[in-house]
């Protein structure tokens, strides 16, 4: 090393230490054989930094102000050089965020990781969970097309239900008493200054503790956690078999961030970013608004609780959910290994298994009527009755078709009536086609008798064939 | 390198422990000062929207000759106050029916579960919610579904042969 150089790096260490700081931080001894499983708080780390870094350029050509960044982002995606790669890099690196904070989570569960002497940093990484489906909802609604502005919508409405608080939070988040010019920029702000702020702020809480409480060795079935114990033991195993943290166990945490990268930056050349929809006219009404897939699960279940529970649930269920989170590190003792904690294998797979189940009825939502839904055709119909057919036409006219499925066409919010000839009388039909009933509207105001007649004639038709 | 140990050599005389404790005091208490002086004006810029209130301002919707006894149609008007950066949000929208020669209904757009914009159906006479399967008879009362009552109405008159309807905010659950 040429000599001036080494002059200044001494002189550099002198007035700083950073090099003395991050070498000890580098090599500090972790407890051996840590394995793949331990790459995940890394990954999560280095899909957020992408956000930063991707989201710092996005934001030299977005414009938050609620009449133009439609068109900014039209622009950003179309015609600002790598524009399209950036919206689609940030759209992934948030859908990978999401998804290791949860993994990282989950393994830091079910391998005890958050016991004793560990549980403040699962309390931090709980917040940083949290914080994260912030960033998330607000980086959606960033968009500004039409389902970003019912979006808002809809979360005001949700928020509402609290007592007491609720209006004021609604109108907090409207930024007034409706939406408005001072809707977006007020998401905008929290998106790239108040949130981030605040997870860098416990992202740093997190890795200071990390370091402070060493990197927790792997779990072994019959060694129990016992904080009058844990310290000796974990420092006498660091002392026998730990190794350095850079490069031993680091490289496994460079290698899987590297394929991090790869992974959002191949997603977003092969399917760019979300497509941006209507304009944000909350004046035009032909919108279904939906959140991204990470909170689809629970659009989902808000769909599929009984009606009266509705204001309980949205109350409620993140309240218990989240604060379940916060009940885990009281659990601080004893065994960590996931052979020895059948309950706890047990939740996590509850938990996945219930936000899969519910995000695939989501994607599905059988509970939506089918707007799109098609006159049916004449091989369905398959009659040359005359009462039948205007029947069939009725059948998508008064909207029957919108919930009710007729050999493969229509929607599936009512029962499936392929085959309701089989099943209903004409009485039967007639009494629930004018009453309703079973969470389907009357339907004698909208109906003449003639009416009536074509659509049971038609609804009579559908046999098993 | 300078040498740190004859520089803390020249420390004066330690402090006594009440003037410490008044030291503490003392900057804790500046310091919270400042962070509230700073403090007061964030907070409370944020919670403006809240304690704002909004005009109410009829809005010309059209000739009642445009509207027709019977049907329900979407009308369109501006917020009461829009800002100049709105743009096409400053717009919002109602579902107006005619009753009679003189007797209009504007819905508010809002489904009543959750807020998303309710579909007007003509030829079935009802009010259909995308999102989860709400259901309104024609006089907004709930038909099926999930929302818990009737769609919320904003207020009508007519002058000078138009028909208008009273801005409002939000309608929240």
């Amino acid at each position: 090393m040429p000599k001036i150089l080494k002059q200044f790096i001494d002189a550099f260490e002198d007035r700083t230490g950073l090099i003395a700081f991050f070498d000890g931080l580098a090599k500090h001894p972790v407890p051996p054989d840590t394995g793949w499983w331990y790459v995940f708080g890394s990954a999560t780390v280095v899909a957020f930094m992408i956000q930063v870094v991707t989201g710092m350029a996005l934001a030299t050509s977005y414009i938050s102000s609620t009449g133009e960044a439609y068109d900014a982002l039209n622009f950003i995606t179309t015609r600002a050089l790598f524009g399209n790669l950036l919206r689609g890099m940030h759209y992934f690196g948030a859908s990978a965020m999401v998804l290791l904070v949860g993994i990282h989570m989950g393994q830091v569960f079910l391998m005890g990781c958050y016991k004793y002497p560990r549980e403040f940093n699962w309390l931090t990484g709980a917040v940083l969970l949290i914080l994260t489906i912030g960033m998330g909802f607000t980086g959606q609604l960033l968009r500004w097309d039409q389902n970003a502005v019912w979006s808002v919508v809809v979360a005001a409405e949700q928020s509402a239900r609290m007592p007491v608080i609720g209006p004021a939070i609604a109108h907090f988040i409207l930024a007034g008493k409706t939406l408005g010019g001072a809707t977006l920029s007020r998401f905008f702000a929290f998106h790239v200054f108040f949130i981030p702020a605040i997870i860098f702020g416990f992202v740093a809480i997190h890795l200071y503790l990390v370091f402070h409480d060493g990197i927790s060795e792997p779990p072994e079935p019959g060694v129990l956690v016992d904080p009058a114990t844990y310290h000796a033991r974990y420092e006498a195993l660091i002392e026998k078999d730990g190794v350095p943290f850079w490069p031993d166990a680091a490289w496994r945490d460079a290698v899987a961030c590297a394929l991090v990268v790869f992974a959002i930056v191949a997603l977003a050349l092969i399917f760019g970013p979300p497509k941006l929809g209507a304009p944000p006219d909350p004046s035009m009404l032909a919108k279904d608004p939906a959140p991204d897939w990470y909170l689809l699960w629970y659009y989902g279940a808000l769909a599929l609780i009984p009606p009266g529970l509705t204001n309980p649930f949205i109350i409620l269920a993140p309240a218990l959910g989240l604060g379940t989170l916060f009940v885990v590190p009281l659990f601080n003792r004893g065994e960590r290994h996931a052979t020895r904690r059948p309950w706890a294998v047990a939740a996590v797979i509850t938990i996945v298994m219930m936000i899969g189940t519910l995000w695939i009825e989501a994607k599905r939502a059988p509970w939506s009527p089918d707007f799109a839904a098609k006159l049916l055709p004449a091989n369905v119909i398959a009659s040359t009755q005359p009462d039948v057919n205007q029947g069939a036409a009725l059948f998508h006219a008064k909207g029957c078709e919108f919930c009710h499925e007729v050999e493969g066409f229509g929607g599936h919010r009512g029962p499936n009536l392929s085959d309701v000839g089989d099943r209903l009388t004409h009485a039967d039909m007639v009494i629930r086609i004018l009453g309703g009933g079973h969470n389907m509207p009357a339907f004698a105001g909208a109906l003449n008798p003639a009416d009536v007649d074509a659509l049971v004639a038609f609804l009579q038709s559908r046999k098993t064939r | 390198m300078p040498n740190r140990e004859t520089a803390s050599e020249t420390h004066e005389a330690p402090l006594s422990p009440e003037r410490r404790v008044f030291l503490t005091k003392i900057s804790i208490a500046m310091s919270g000062l400042a962070a509230a002086l700073v403090g007061i004006p964030v907070v409370g810029f944020l919670l403006g929207p809240l304690l704002q209130s909004t005009a109410q301002i009829w809005r010309s919707v059209g000739k009642i000759d445009s509207f027709q006894i019977g049907t329900t149609v979407k009308v369109s008007f501006l917020d009461p106050s829009p800002l100049k950066w709105a743009g096409v949000t400053a717009k919002t929208a109602a579902w107006l029916r005619r009753n009679g020669e003189d007797q209009f209904v504007a819905f508010a757009m809002n489904c009543t579960h959750l807020g998303c914009p309710v579909h007007w159906l003509q030829d079935a006479d009802l009010f259909m919610c995308p999102c989860h399967g709400g259901v309104y008879y024609s006089d907004g009362q709930v038909a099926a579904g999930p929302p818990p009552h009737a769609l919320f109405k904003y207020p009508t008159r007519i002058r000078n042969g138009e028909v208008e309807i009273l801005t409002s905010a939000v309608p929240l659950g």
